[in-house]
C-alpha cells in the first residue's frame, strides 16, 4: 500500500496520496492548452484529489517483466494518391491561398 | 421511434451495393467512424460541423455488402462516458426504460438497435463502449480481438485499447456483421489477418459459429468479477450460466486478481493516450475555432475550452498529469504492468478453460443524470469491460434475463482471435 510514513510530504511522486489545489489544475490546463473557467477549476481539484486516490493502489502492482511482441509495419515509400488540396482544406476555419490560417504566433 | 430517445445525432442515408451478405439490412454508425459527406461530431461541439472527406474502411466495407447506412449515432463525447450523457447532442434515452441511460459511449448505437430503426449498429469499444450499451438496452454487443477490424477512419481516443465492434439484436446477425467488417486494412497498420497468427483459427465466417452447440466447452467463473457486483445481476447472470450447463457446458471457479486493478490501468492508459490524441484539435484544420485575439497558445487553448466538454477537458488534463516529468513511472509505468499482468492472468487462465464468463456490468442501468457529476463513480462501472480491453481480448456480451424490465448482459471472454468460440457460447445463451 501507500507510504504513509512522512505525512508532510504532498508530492505524489513520493508514494503519498496527491494533495491537488486549484493552482496544481490551473498548471496542467496550461500545459494541455485547455482553458478553464474558475467553477471548472475548483470541481476539477476536488475530483482529480478523489480520482488520484483511486490511481494510488497501482503502487501494489508487481513490477513485470514485459516482453512487448511488437514489429514496424512499414509500406513502401511510393506516392499514392490522397486527398485533393480543396478536401484537406474544406474543413478549415480560414484559408489563404491554399493554406490554413492559424492564428498569429505572439 | 428513434427520435424520442435522441439515438442520432444526424439521419442521413448512404445507399448499400444491390447485392452482398447484408443485402437490405439499415446500418446504424457511431459518429466517431467517418461518412464521406455525411458530418461526423463525435459528440462533440468541437466537430460540431466537421464533414470528412473520406470514408472509414467499415464504413466502405458494410455498404459493399448491400447495407444502407441510415444514420450516425449519439455517443459520449469522443467515446469517453460510460452513459452517453456527456454528448455535446443531449442524452440519449434507453428503449427499455426511457428514464435510464442506454449505457456508453455507443449509447445511441444500441439503442437504434434496440428501438428497431436499425439492424446491425456500429460501435466504437475503448473500455467496454460497445458492451455496456449493448447489456443496458437488452441487445448483442460484439468486442473483437484488437487487430481484426480496421480503425481507418475512427476518431481516435486510445489506440492500444479501442476496436470497432458490430450490435444488433440477436448473435447471428452481430457475427455476420463482424464477418464484414473484419480483416487487414493497408490503411491500419494494426490490423492482422487472423489466418496468418498462429494458433488462431483463420476462418472469419463467424455467423456459423452461431450454433448454440456449447456440449463440453468449459467456462470459467472468475469470483473477481462477481464480487461487487449487484445481487439482483448476480443471479440473473448465474442463472444463465446455469442454463448452459444444462446444454452441456461444465462451469469452474477460477481468479483472475489482476482485475482488481483494470480500472485504474485502464483510465490511466486510456487518459494519457487521450491527452496526445485530442491535441490535434487546434481550430486550425478542422473544428471549432474561437474568436481569439490572442496569441496562437491562447487561441488554442480558447478554442479547447469552448469546444471540449467536462468529461474531455478531465480526461485530457489527467493524462496530461499522468504523464508529466515527475509522475510517468509512478502512473503510466505502473498502469503499463498492470495491463502486462491483466493479458498474463487471462492467458493461464485460457490454459484450463474457453471462455470467462462474467456480468457485462455489475450495476443495472443508472438513471438519467445519477452518475454525471461523479466521475469516480462512473468509471467505477467500467470494471468487467476494461480488463478485456487491456488484455486485446474479444468478448461477447449477451442478454441473460432482466430484473424488473432493465435488462441485464452476461459477458463471455474468449482467447485472442476466438471470436468463434465466444459467439457460439453466446448463441447458446440465447436459445435457453
Amino acid at each position: 500500500m501507500t507510504d504513509t510514513s512522512d505525512p508532510d510530504a504532498d508530492d505524489a511522486a513520493t508514494g503519498d496520496a496527491p494533495a491537488v489545489d486549484a493552482a496544481e489544475v490551473d498548471h496542467v490546463a496550461e500545459l494541455a492548452r485547455v482553458r478553464l473557467d474558475d467553477a471548472e477549476r475548483e470541481a476539477f481539484a476536488d475530483q482529480f484529489a478523489e480520482i488520484l486516490e483511486y490511481f494510488e493502489a497501482l503502487d501494489e502492482v508487481p513490477a513485470l517483466d514485459r516482453e512487448e511482441e511488437l514489429v514496424n509495419v512499414m509500406r513502401a515509400d511510393e506516392v499514392e494518391e490522397g486527398l485533393t488540396q480543396a478536401e484537406a482544406l474544406a474543413n478549415a476555419a480560414e484559408t489563404e491561398d491554399g493554406f490554413f490560417m492559424g492564428p498569429k504566433v505572439s | 421511434m428513434a427520435v424520442e430517445y435522441n439515438a442520432f445525432i444526424t439521419e442521413e442515408t448512404i445507399e448499400g451495393d444491390a447485392d452482398g451478405p447484408l443485402a437490405d439490412a439499415r446500418v446504424a454508425v457511431k459518429d466517431n467512424i467517418s461518412t464521406a459527406g455525411i458530418r461526423t461530431t463525435c459528440g462533440s461541439e468541437m466537430l460540431a460541423d466537421y464533414v470528412p472527406p473520406y470514408s472509414a474502411t467499415v464504413v466502405d466495407r458494410l455498404t459493399e455488402a448491400g447495407a444502407t447506412v441510415v444514420g450516425k449515432t449519439n455517443m459520449d463525447e469522443f467515446g469517453m462516458g460510460t452513459t452517453t450523457e456527456t454528448s455535446a447532442f443531449g442524452p440519449t434515452r434507453n428503449p427499455a426504460d426511457p428514464e435510464r441511460v442506454p449505457g456508453g459511449s455507443s449509447g445511441g448505437s444500441a439503442a437504434a438497435v434496440a428501438a428497431g430503426a436499425a439492424d446491425v449498429a456500429l460501435g466504437s469499444d475503448t473500455g467496454g463502449s460497445v458492451r455496456c450499451p449493448a447489456a443496458f438496452c437488452g441487445v448483442v454487443g460484439i468486442k473483437p480481438t484488437y487487430g481484426l477490424v480496421s480503425r481507418y477512419g475512427l476518431v481516435a481516443y486510445a489506440n492500444s485499447l479501442e476496436q470497432i465492434g458490430p450490435i444488433a439484436a440477436d448473435v447471428e446477425t452481430a457475427a455476420k456483421a463482424l464477418s464484414v467488417i473484419a480483416g487487414p486494412d493497408p490503411n491500419d497498420g494494426t490490423t492482422r489477418d487472423p489466418s496468418a497468427v498462429d494458433g488462431a483459427d483463420g476462418d472469419t465466417a463467424y455467423a456459423a459459429a452461431a450454433d448454440g452447440d456449447v456440449d463440453g466447452l468449459t467456462i470459467g467463473v472468475p469470483t473477481e468479477l462477481f464480487d461487487g457486483a449487484d445481487d439482483r445481476v448476480v443471479e440473473t447472470v448465474e442463472a444463465a450460466i446455469a442454463d448452459l450447463e444444462t446444454q452441456g457446458a461444465t462451469t469452474t471457479e477460477i481468479s483472475l486478481p489482476s482485475v482488481e486493478h483494470a480500472v485504474q490501468a485502464y483510465y490511466v492508459i486510456a487518459m494519457s493516450e487521450a491527452s496526445s490524441n485530442l491535441a490535434r484539435f487546434d481550430g486550425v484544420r478542422y473544428g471549432h475555432r474561437a474568436e481569439s485575439d490572442g496569441n496562437w497558445n491562447e487561441s488554442f487553448a480558447e478554442t479547447r475550452e469552448a469546444g471540449f466538454g467536462a468529461e474531455v477537458k478531465r480526461r485530457i488534463l489527467l493524462g496530461t498529469y499522468a504523464l508529466s516529468a515527475g509522475y510517468h513511472d509512478k502512473y503510466y509505468k505502473k498502469a503499463q504492468d498492470a495491463r502486462a499482468w491483466v493479458r498474463q492472468d487471462f492467458e493461464e487462465a485460457f490454459a484450463d478453460v474457453d471462455v470467462i464468463a462474467s456480468p457485462t456490468m455489475p450495476v443495472l442501468p443508472f438513471e438519467l443524470g445519477e452518475s454525471l457529476d461523479d466521475p469516480l463513480r462512473m468509471y467505477l462501472a467500467d470494471a468487467n469491460t476494461t480488463p478485456v480491453n487491456l488484455a486485446n481480448l474479444p468478448a461477447v456480451s449477451v442478454p441473460a434475463g432482466d430484473v424488473d424490465g432493465l435488462p441485464v448482459g452476461l459477458q463471455l471472454v474468449g482467447p485472442k482471435f476466438g471470436e468463434k468460440t465466444v459467439i457460439r457460447a453466446a448463441s447458446a445463451v440465447e436459445e435457453s
